[in-house]
């Protein structure tokens, strides 16, 4: 038996290890570790990424030519611009260096590198650039709209008299950040402007440079110490995946990460025992949405419409499920937005939606599929939604699918209601009204394909209106316009707006200063400290 | 052991049966003896035939609907009490009822995936191993190529390729199923192709499929039965990790993996929403094992004891 | 007659390849078969949802999806067969980089729980089988049968609800500490092995306490199976002649169940822990997500959930290439092991 016996001290001596070995494993007071689920990242290009990681991680290390003041929106300063006029016509505008920046690199930061910025963003021509084209700028005339004109001079020339808030607006996005032209032009391949390369690489002038991406893994950042800003007090953040929330919270709450960031609503009330850790939250323009496909014909009935917005329970949904992750709001731009709506006139009316039904002709109620996206919040909010449809006859079958194949088939206009999470591109109202209110081709081919044309919702003065919008210059009118936009379609639109996302955070209690905006590439962590 | 029916019993136990159902009905009673001799093989059964009581009388067992939850104020994530003996979840549904439907859900995977894979399987099996040649190495080729993928990976991209969904998990499963049953009947088809009594039914002009299905097919049934009921207990692990991950039947259905992926955000502070599903599935899985294994050692005369 | 005997191995050997050829070809088949049914658009996957028309248009050719289906199998094939299993739309890398870099993740979990499921499950089942029938045995036999009758996703994250949240024992999710992030050179790319090889033991020892638990959880899975199989070779073994012969002649019993029986049923058991071993792969699927642990499961759940074909395509055919290899290895050690068998080749 001395082989059972010397066997088992074997396995003995390896729990032991283990045993002793889990020594308390605090982070580094110079490295902030955050859990996230990073596996929407696709590239660290800002010409190409679009995804919400990614934002967060390019807004920290890269810098845009403006940036606006994020306790009032309106307030728009230059980062890498110092100044900037508009043309008489409007349509030109030109900018101004500051001058004594530098990348990460040690190469000086000129117009040159923003012209290159820009143009390279327009002409690699990916899934961000219509931030860019929507002023008219293609691959074929952008060298010509977009030219430098002194060292440290740029113009930007645009089709339309576009209101100026909207291209400063845009220029905010990380699209148009200033990329190293020097760098990125020594990694240039078969004149790809060097895309290959920067897929995977950095070349910017954030107060962080990106020093490694193992997709699904890690990203580390660290110190830039070329940025001309205030300098940070971290040596390193460290972004960890880390798909599962409930091993987040354990992470938090032992120590081995600062700061956690896909708590669910019940962990987030059960942390807030914990003195060690603290629960931090800022209101993000993301909204959550159902979209009523028109091409169903009980869905088309204008009283089906409005019924199924009395037969949500918003406030309880708000309250209960989604408790501190969410706020009710039912128009299409975010509170924060130039121009948002805070009217919030619906509420669960059993009675009045059975009355709508009954005047659309469908007293008995009818039986309808909604697409959802299998993640938690998605499902448990439409299981909500399925309880007191049911209230009024509406039978609401959940077809499950993850985040690609419901968008496919609510592309293909193949479903009926698709609960939805819009988030705005940019900081200007155009962003979602383009979307939520634009629709110029109805037919199924059409080569826009906004929410509106997602559900087939035909409205060719909506349309109108928003385009004047858009370019509307005087301020005071251009809000009301968007106010009376939003009005209308919460009396008339396919789309039942129901919550605000507010993006919740748990961190250590000695991390301090994360700074959450209203976009993922306006968090910021540049004046953490632990 | 006493017996009840003196007469019955000797009828069944008679070394000289006077006609084939008498020798199959004392088979069968010999069989059951042995069965109810081994004590886990018991358990198992006992447990087998709970789910079975559990699937038909769950209306009854339960009043509370296991789709439709309570109000979300005040019913969400209770713990375990007199109202609601395994607590409510996180949209106020109670879970005892939630485990008592999942069980019918749970049984239907089961059955549906034994029904369709079995007799694929047996087909593919008996007629590779009787016809050999060139038919028996393009069917043995086919099936290995679905045994070389691990059993949930070739479900999950079938289910990723069909869509979730119960009836596609059903189908993924079956398909990743039927080859472990085609290479067993290969095999005991292999052993007995050569004997005397088959090649008697051949020289009396019995034609090839004949033979299959009424001499080959039966001997080889025992081992394949044994083989699927150990299979159940894989069939409901799998059908759980599909929907684990998400691919398996859809919200609001109690099936009980899905219940487990949405109650690990829970974990911590609501232990029950994820572990009783968890124990559920532990219990019906242990269950088909011990149930198998006392019906391997009874039905496989190659067996050990 | 020296010249005949590389023929003796020369059939086998090429039925062999030619066997693993025709179903790996199989294998290429079926999950390309698969990857182009999925109801989901790969395109979109690549270029977002907010891309215009023409930037999909331009993606949608990019990817090859204008071509017919024959035609892209037959690319596809050409390319796999060059060794080139082309770029993961998640990750931008060569799926070729992408699989090596998370394929040791896998691997040392796999290896390190089957050493733990053969360390325990050989010892319980030749404990169970020497006891037969006594109540040990059947404390052994349902131990077993709960390892495999439980849903390994649900024990796990039990096991880390209980030994890292509540006890303490071990470290956490993950492969190893951020402060150790930078400190190990990625060698092999097993965490062990390298920091063992670069004299770094205060990361092997920090690696070790975030393997045990995944692996120990893993390594239960698979004991159960070991120590059933192993029971019942070794009743087999046990009811021979030569076990009542040795005995009879005085040998010592430990001496009979060790040296002797075991030995014998060795053989069986040998290909038994080879099949195990590959279902490991399985089990890390669902063990690799509640753990975070960036392997091939998580990898292959990714990009199936993401409908990166190509990388599903190429981490399949890994898995399945390892499957029929490691079947293929088991056959032919029960072969070489066993010298009744070894004639019949």
């Amino acid at each position: 038996m001395s082989f059972t016996r010397w066997r088992t001290a074997v396995v003995f001596m390896c729990f032991w290890l283990g045993v002793c070995t889990s020594a308390q494993a605090r982070t580094p007071t110079d490295t902030l570790v955050i859990a996230w689920s990073i596996d929407d990242m696709l590239t660290l290009d800002p010409a190409e990424s679009f995804e919400f990681s990614a934002g967060e991680i390019l807004g920290n290390s890269y810098q845009p030519l403006v940036g606006f003041d994020l306790n009032d929106v309106s307030k728009v300063f230059g980062v890498v611009a110092q100044s900037w006029s508009v043309s008489s016509d409007g349509k030109t505008f030109s900018f101004t260096i500051r001058p004594g920046l530098e990348f990460a690199s040690g190469n000086p930061i000129t117009a040159a590198d923003a012209v290159y910025s820009l143009t390279r963003a327009v002409k690699l021509d990916k899934s961000p650039a219509f931030i860019l084209t929507q002023f008219g700028l293609t691959p074929q005339n952008v060298d010509e709209k977009v030219r430098q004109t002194g060292e440290m001079t740029f113009e930007f020339e645009t089709d339309k008299p576009h209101s100026p808030q909207l291209l400063l607006y845009c220029l905010t996005a990380n699209v148009a950040s200033v990329v190293d032209k020097k760098l990125v032009s020594s990694h240039e391949r078969n004149s790809d402007l060097g895309y290959n390369w920067l897929k995977t690489n950095y070349a910017g002038s954030g107060p962080f440079k990106i020093r490694d991406w193992r997709a699904n893994e890690v990203v580390v950042l660290e110190r830039n110490e070329n940025y001309q800003g205030p300098q940070t007090t971290l040596a390193r953040v460290i972004y960890r995946h880390m798909p599962e929330s409930s091993t987040q919270r354990l992470l938090l709450e032992k120590g081995d990460i600062d700061i956690a960031r896909n708590l669910t609503a019940d962990q987030i009330q059960a942390i807030k025992e914990n003195a060690d850790v603290s629960v931090q939250q800022g209101v993000k323009g993301a909204i959550y949405y159902l979209g009523l496909n028109q091409k169903n014909p009980y869905l088309a009935k204008p009283q089906v419409r409005q019924a199924i917005k009395h037969l949500i329970d918003y406030t309880v949904i708000a309250d209960t499920l989604m408790k501190g992750k969410v706020s009710v709001h039912q128009a299409f731009l975010p509170k924060g937005m130039f121009g948002a709506l805070e009217l919030t006139p619906f509420s669960l009316d059993v009675e009045k939606a059975k009355t709508l039904l009954a005047e659309a002709g469908l007293a008995d109620g009818f039986t309808v599929t909604m697409d959802t996206r299998n993640t938690a919040e998605a499902t448990g909010i439409a299981q909500a939604i399925q309880k007191t449809m049911a209230m009024a006859g509406i039978t609401v079958e959940l077809i499950p699918g993850d985040g690609q194949q419901t968008l496919t088939k609510y592309r293909a206009r193949r479903h009926d209601i698709y609960i939805g999470r819009w988030g705005p591109d940019y900081q200007d109202p155009h962003t979602n009204a383009e979307t939520f209110a634009r629709n110029p081709d109805n037919a199924d081919n059409a080569d826009s394909k906004t929410l509106a044309w997602r559900n087939a919702w035909e409205i060719p003065e909506m349309t109108a209106a928003t385009d004047a919008a858009v370019l509307e210059l005087d301020s005071q009118r251009r809000e009301q316009m968007y106010l009376d936009l939003q009005e209308k379609q919460q009396q008339s639109s396919p789309f039942v707006i129901m919550f605000q996302e507010i993006e919740v955070i748990g961190t250590r209690s000695n991390v301090k200063g994360f700074v959450i905006g209203p976009s993922f590439s306006t968090n910021s962590f540049q004046s953490v400290t632990k | 052991m006493k017996a009840r029916w003196p007469s019955t019993q000797a009828w069944l136990m008679s070394e000289q049966p006077s006609s084939g159902r008498q020798a199959a009905l004392g088979r069968a009673y010999r069989a059951w003896v042995t069965l109810r001799a081994n004590r886990l093989a018991m358990i198992g059964l006992t447990i087998v035939l709970l789910l079975i009581f559990v699937a038909i009388f769950a209306n009854h067992l339960t009043s509370y609907s296991p789709t439709v939850g309570g109000d979300l104020r005040t019913e969400r994530l209770l713990p375990p009490s007199l109202t609601h003996w395994m607590g409510t979840d996180e949209q106020s549904r109670d879970i005892f009822s939630r485990v008592v439907y999942g069980s019918r859900l749970t049984l239907m995977v089961v059955a549906l995936v034994a029904i369709i894979a079995t007799p694929i399987g047996l087909f593919v099996g008996t007629t590779a191993g009787y016809l050999g040649g060139w038919v028996d190495t393009i069917l043995m080729r086919i099936t290995d190529i679905f045994l070389a993928f691990p059993r949930l990976i070739l479900a999950l991209a079938f289910v990723a390729a069909l869509g979730p969904g119960i009836e596609n998990a059903i189908i993924a499963i079956a398909i990743t199923s039927w080859p472990a049953y085609a290479r067993l009947a290969r095999a005991e088809t292999l052993t007995i192709r050569d004997a005397d009594y088959i090649c008697a039914i051949r020289l009396q002009g019995a034609g090839p499929v004949r033979i299959i299905w009424g001499h080959v097919v039966p001997m080889c049934l025992s081992s394949v039965i044994v083989r699927v009921t150990l299979d159940m207990a894989g069939i409901i692990l799998t059908a759980a990790g599909l929907g684990f991950l998400g691919l398996g039947a859809q919200p609001p259905a109690p099936e009980w993996g899905a219940m487990i992926a949405s109650g690990r955000q829970f974990m911590l502070d609501f232990w029950w929403v994820a572990t009783m599903p968890g124990l559920a599935i532990l219990f019906v899985s242990l269950g088909f094992n011990l149930l198998g294994d006392g019906l391997r050692d009874v039905l496989d005369p190659k067996g050990l004891k | 007659m020296i010249w005949f005997r590389p023929c003796r191995w020369l059939l086998p050997l090429t039925r062999l390849v030619s066997n693993l050829a025709v179903t790996l070809l199989g294998l290429l088949l079926v999950t390309f078969l698969i990857g182009r049914v999925v109801p989901s658009d790969p395109v979109l996957a690549a270029v977002g949802d907010r891309a215009s028309q023409s930037t999909y248009d331009k993606a949608f050719i990019e990817l090859g999806l204008d071509k017919p289906i024959y035609e892209q199998f037959w690319i596809y094939i050409k390319t796999v067969a060059s060794g080139d299993f082309g770029t993961s739309i998640l990750t931008k890398k060569e799926i070729v980089d992408d699989i090596i870099r998370v394929f040791p993740a896998t691997l040392e979990l796999a290896t390190v729980s089957i050493l733990i499921g053969t360390l325990l499950g050989v010892p319980a089942g030749v404990l169970a089988a020497v006891k037969q029938g006594k109540l040990i045995d059947q404390v052994v036999r349902v131990i077993g049968l709960i390892g495999y009758s439980v849903p390994i996703f649900w024990l796990c994250l039990l096991g880390l609800l209980l030994f890292y949240a509540k006890l303490d024992w071990v470290a956490g999710p993950g492969r190893i500490d951020i402060s150790f992030e930078y400190a190990v050179n990625p060698m092999t790319g097993l965490l062990l092995v390298d920091s063992a090889m670069q004299g770094q033991w205060d990361a092997f020892k920090n690696a070790f306490s975030h393997l045990i638990l995944p692996a120990s959880l893993l390594g239960y899975f698979s004991m159960a199976y070991i120590s059933r199989m192993t029971r019942s070779f070794m009743l087999n073994e046990l009811s021979q002649e030569y076990v009542t012969t040795a005995r009879v002649k005085g040998v010592p019993e430990w001496r009979v169940i060790w040296c002797h029986a075991l030995r014998n049923a060795a053989v069986p058991l040998v290909t038994v822990i080879a099949l195990s071993y590959a279902s490991l792969l399985e089990g890390s699927v669902l063990t690799e997500t509640v753990f975070s642990w960036p392997g091939l499961g998580q990898y292959l759940t990714n990009s199936l959930q993401n409908s990166d074909m190509n990388a599903v395509l190429g981490a399949t055919l890994l898995i399945g290439a390892i499957f029929i290899g490691l079947n293929q290895l088991s056959d032919a050690l029960y072969s070489s092991l066993d010298p009744r068998v070894r004639k019949r080749l």
